[in-house]
C-alpha cells in the first residue's frame, strides 16, 4: 500500500494545474447531451494538444500520442473535477466507438473516423437494443442483405440516444439468419443522413427525449464500412460494451454527487433547523457516504490490478451494479432531505435548481436497467466471479 | 500509487490461512466450544510460533515491527477460519497503546512477553468505544480504579488489563490485584469469550499520561478495523460455503445456483462484501499512515463490513436452506461470531454518528 505518487505524476499534476488555470476562460458552457457547439470543440482540441484528451490514441488517428498510464490519466481526470472544468468529451464515439475502431477498424476507417470524432465534429450514435433484443442482446433482428457493392439495412432500432442529432451510427446487424445467433451478427458504420433513417424521440419519464426508436428502410451501406468480418459482430459488440460499463464506475462522479448531497443536508431547513440534524436523515447521509468510499477505494484497487496487468476478480465486476445504486440513493436522499421541496421540477417559485434531484433519481433508474441490467450484472458476477451454473437452455423449439 | 498488498504481506496471510487450516477445522472450533474452553491453547501455540502476537511489538522489544495493515490481513483469516484464540484485545490494541504511549518502563514490562506469547492481554474499553451499558463505569481516584467494565475483550486468563476509566483514560491492571473480580460473559460467538471485571479499589498505573485519551481512541480505531477485516474474513468464507452448496445441491432437477433467485443472492452478497476490503485496507493502512483520517476510517469500515456482514451471515445461511441452521453444518459459528463483531467497539449507528461528529457534520 502506497499512496504516494511519483516525481513524474507529481510534476503531472502540478503541469494540469497551471494549464487549467491559465485557460479556464476557454472552457466552454455546459451544453448536456446535445451535440458540442464551436466552444466545446475548440476546448477539446486545446486539451488533446496538450494531452488531457485522447491521451493514449496515436498521433496519426488525432489523438496525444501517449504510452498507457492509468495514473496520468486519473491524476488529470481528478485536477480537472477539482478545477470544476469540463474534462475531455465522452460521448459513444469517444468512450465506445474509438476503442472498437482501434482494436478491429481497418487502417482507413481509423483514419477516416477517429480523429473528427475525438474533435467533436462527428457525433455517433449506438444502434444495438431492439423491441425484441434487450438483455438477449444477441437475438436482434435488424436485418443487413448483400446486394452488390452494399447491405441493404431492415428493421427498427430502439434507446438510440443522440440519434436524433448523431451524424453517423455503429450498428449491429444480421447478416447470416441461418447462422447460431451469436455467430451470424456483423458490425455497421453508416451516416444517419442515408435515405431510408427515421427517428423517432423516445420521451422518458424526466419529461425529455434522452432516447429515440430508429426506424430502417432498405437503407444502402457500402460493405466497406463493416467493422471486424461478416458474423464477428458480436466479438466487436462485446469489446465496446466493456467500454461501455466502465463509464458508470467513475469514482470522482460519486464524490461530487456526495457533496452536493452533504451542501445541500447543511443548507436547507426544516422548522428553522438543518437538515443534517435530523438523525437518521444524518445516518442515512453517513451510511451512502462509507458506500462511496468503498467504491472510490475499489476503484484504486482496480487501478493498480490494471497497471499491474492482474486480474481483480469479483472486484472488477461490481462497479456498474453497485455504481448506478450509490448514484440513485443519493438522489433518493436527496429528495427526502427537501421533503415537499424535493417533489417541485421545472420552473416556479421554491424549486430547488430546476428539480434536478428528481431529474438524476429517474433518469438513474434507466442508468440501473441500462447498458447491462442489474439482473444481467448479478448473473455476470455470479457466473464470472463465483462459478455458479448458468441457466440451462431451453430445448429448441 | 500502488493500492493493494505486498508480496510479503500475502505470503503473511496466506501463511496464517495455511497454519489454521490444520489448527483450527470445524471441528476443533466445536470441540472448544463445548468444552468451554476460554483460548485454544494449541491454535494459540500455533499463532505464537508463527509470531502472530509480535507483529505489532517493535523489534526492540522482541517484536515483528509490522503495521496494523498487516494485523488486520491476519484477522481476516481468523475470521475465515472462526479461530478460537485471543487477537484483537492482545495481539493488536495491547500493543498499539503500549508502543504508542507507554513509558520505557512500560514498554519494558509487558511487550517483550506479549511478543512471545507468555500472556495475553485483556482490554477494557467498551464503555468508551460503545457507550456504557447497565450503568457500567470505571472511576480512577488517587491510582485506584472502582467500578464495572462490561465486555472485556481477551481478559480470561489474561496476565494484563489495559482499562479505561470514564473519562476515556487508560490504565494497566495486574489481573491478580487485590480488589479485581472476573465474571465471565456468555455470548452467542464461543470462539471469543468476553468478560466483566468489577474493581474495588484496585491499584493501578497510568498508561499514556496526556495523551492517554488520544492512545484509547487509537487502539479503539485499530480494534474496530480488526472486527471489520473479521467479518471480511467470516463473510467470504459463508459465501463460499453458500456458492459450493448452491453448485452441488439439486433440486426441480437442477443445481439450486443455477436458479436465479439463489444465484442473485449469491451474486449480491460478493458484490455488497468486496468494496469493503478496499475499505478495509485503506482504513488499517490510515492507521499507520493517515493520522488525520484514521478514526473516521475505522469507524465507516466497521459501519460498512458489519452492515454488509449481517446481510451475508443471513443470505448465506438461506441458500443453504434448512440445514443453513443446524448445528451440524456449523454455519452458526460464523454467523455468531460476525454478529458479535457487529456490537464490540461500537455497533453501525454509533460509528456513523461518530464519523458525521468527526466531520463537523454532527454536534
Amino acid at each position: 500500500m502506497d499512496l504516494t505518487y511519483s516525481p513524474e505524476h507529481r510534476a503531472l499534476r502540478a503541469e494540469v494545474k497551471a494549464f487549467l488555470r491559465a485557460h479556464r476562460h476557454l472552457a466552454p458552457k455546459p451544453f448536456g447531451l446535445n451535440r458540442p457547439p464551436a466552444d466545446a470543440r475548440a476546448w477539446e482540441c486545446l486539451l488533446i494538444e496538450h494531452g488531457y484528451a485522447a491521451r493514449t490514441i496515436p498521433r496519426e488517428y488525432g489523438g496525444y500520442g501517449a504510452e498507457p498510464d492509468i495514473l496520468a490519466a486519473r491524476i488529470i481526470a481528478e485536477e480537472f473535477a477539482d478545477a470544476g472544468l469540463p474534462p475531455s468529451l465522452s460521448n459513444q464515439g469517444i468512450t465506445m466507438l474509438t476503442p472498437t475502431l482501434l482494436e478491429f477498424g481497418t487502417e482507413e476507417q481509423k483514419r477516416r473516423w477517429i480523429a473528427p470524432t475525438l474533435r467533436g465534429e462527428v457525433v455517433w450514435c449506438q444502434g444495438y437494443s431492439e423491441p425484441e433484443a434487450g438483455s438477449d442482446l444477441a437475438s436482434l433482428r435488424t436485418a443487413a442483405v448483400e446486394d452488390g457493392d452494399d447491405f441493404v439495412v431492415n428493421g427498427q432500432k430502439i434507446w438510440t440516444s443522440t440519434a436524433h442529432d448523431a451524424d453517423m451510427i455503429f450498428c449491429l446487424v444480421r447478416t447470416e439468419p441461418d447462422a447460431p445467433k451469436h455467430l451470424g451478427i456483423s458490425y455497421l458504420l453508416f451516416s444517419m443522413r442515408t435515405p431510408g433513417i427515421e427517428v423517432r424521440p423516445l420521451r422518458t419519464m424526466t419529461g425529455e427525449a434522452e432516447f429515440n426508436e430508429v426506424f430502417f428502410t432498405d437503407v444502402r451501406v457500402p460493405k466497406t464500412q463493416i467493422v471486424g468480418a461478416r458474423g464477428e459482430g458480436w466479438s466487436v459488440a462485446n469489446a465496446t460494451l466493456k467500454h461501455e460499463r466502465g463509464a458508470f464506475t467513475n469514482p470522482n462522479a460519486f464524490l461530487g454527487r456526495l457533496n452536493r448531497l452533504i451542501k445541500v443536508m447543511r443548507e436547507e431547513t426544516v422548522d428553522g433547523r438543518r437538515v443534517l440534524d435530523d438523525p437518521v436523515l444524518r445516518d442515512r447521509l453517513m451510511e451512502l457516504q462509507a458506500r462511496v468510499f468503498a467504491l472510490q477505494f475499489n476503484g484504486l484497487r482496480l487501478l493498480t490490478a490494471s497497471v499491474k496487468n492482474q486480474n481483480p476478480g469479483v472486484a472488477g465486476l461490481i462497479g456498474k451494479l453497485l455504481g448506478c445504486e450509490v448514484n440513485h440513493q443519493m438522489a433518493a436522499l436527496a429528495i427526502d432531505a427537501l421533503g415537499e421541496l424535493g417533489v417541485l421540477f421545472g420552473d416556479g417559485p421554491h424549486v430547488r435548481s430546476r428539480g434536478s434531484w428528481q431529474g438524476r433519481y429517474m433518469l438513474d433508474l434507466g442508468f440501473i436497467i441500462g447498458g447491462g441490467t442489474a439482473q444481467i450484472q448479478k448473473n455476470i458476477i455470479a457466473e464470472r466471479g463465483l462459478g455458479l451454473p448458468r441457466e440451462p437452455k431451453l430445448a429448441k423449439s | 500509487m500502488d493500492f493493494a498488498i505486498r508480496e510479503e504481506q500475502r505470503i503473511l496471510q496466506d501463511g496464517v490461512a495455511r497454519a489454521l487450516e490444520g489448527l483450527s477445522p470445524l471441528d476443533r472450533v466445536r470441540q472448544a466450544a463445548e468444552r468451554n474452553e476460554p483460548v485454544a491453547r494449541d491454535v494459540w501455540e500455533g499463532l505464537v510460533a508463527l509470531g502472530v502476537p509480535a507483529m505489532l511489538i517493535p523489534e526492540a522489544h522482541g517484536g515483528l515491527g509490522l503495521e496494523v495493515l498487516d494485523a488486520a490481513l491476519v484477522a481476516e483469516m481468523l475470521g475465515r477460519y472462526v479461530a478460537p484464540v485471543p487477537f484483537v484485545a492482545s495481539c493488536v490494541m495491547a500493543p498499539v497503546s503500549l508502543r504508542s504511549a507507554g513509558s520505557p518502563a512500560q514498554q519494558a514490562a509487558w511487550l517483550p512477553r506479549l511478543a512471545s506469547g507468555e500472556i495475553i492481554a485483556g482490554v477494557a474499553i467498551a464503555e468508551a468505544a460503545a457507550g456504557a451499558r447497565d450503568g457500567a463505569g470505571v472511576t480512577a481516584t488517587n491510582g485506584r480504579l472502582t467500578g464495572i467494565a462490561l465486555f472485556v475483550m481477551d481478559g480470561v486468563d489474561a496476565g494484563l488489563f489495559i482499562v479505561a476509566d470514564r473519562a476515556g483514560a487508560l490504565h494497566l491492571v495486574d489481573p491478580y490485584a487485590r480488589g479485581v473480580q472476573l465474571i465471565p460473559l456468555t455470548t452467542v460467538d464461543v470462539t471469543r469469550p468476553v468478560c466483566e471485571l468489577r474493581f474495588e479499589s484496585v491499584r493501578a498505573e497510568p498508561l499514556g499520561g496526556d495523551a492517554s485519551v488520544a492512545t484509547m481512541q487509537r487502539m479503539r480505531d485499530a480494534g474496530r478495523v480488526m472486527l471489520a477485516a473479521d467479518t471480511l474474513g467470516a463473510g467470504w468464507r459463508m459465501i463460499e460455503m453458500a456458492t459450493a452448496y448452491a453448485k452441488q445441491r439439486k433440486q426441480f432437477g437442477r443445481a439450486i445456483g443455477s436458479f436465479q433467485a439463489v444465484k442473485h443472492m449469491c451474486a449480491e452478497m460478493a458484490a455488497e462484501l468486496e468494496p469493503g476490503r478496499a475499505l478495509m485496507w485503506y482504513a488499517a493502512h490510515a492507521q499507520d499512515h493517515l493520522p488525520e483520517e484514521a478514526s473516521l476510517m475505522a469507524a465507516h469500515a466497521k459501519a460498512y463490513l458489519t452492515e454488509v456482514g449481517r446481510f451475508v451471515a443471513r443470505c448465506a445461511v438461506e441458500v443453504h436452506g434448512g440445514i443453513g441452521i443446524t448445528d451440524l453444518l456449523g454455519l452458526h459459528y460464523w454467523f455468531k461470531r460476525i454478529g458479535v463483531n457487529r456490537q464490540l467497539l461500537g455497533g453501525p449507528e454509533r460509528l456513523r454518528e461518530e464519523a458525521a461528529r468527526l466531520q463537523g457534520l454532527a454536534a
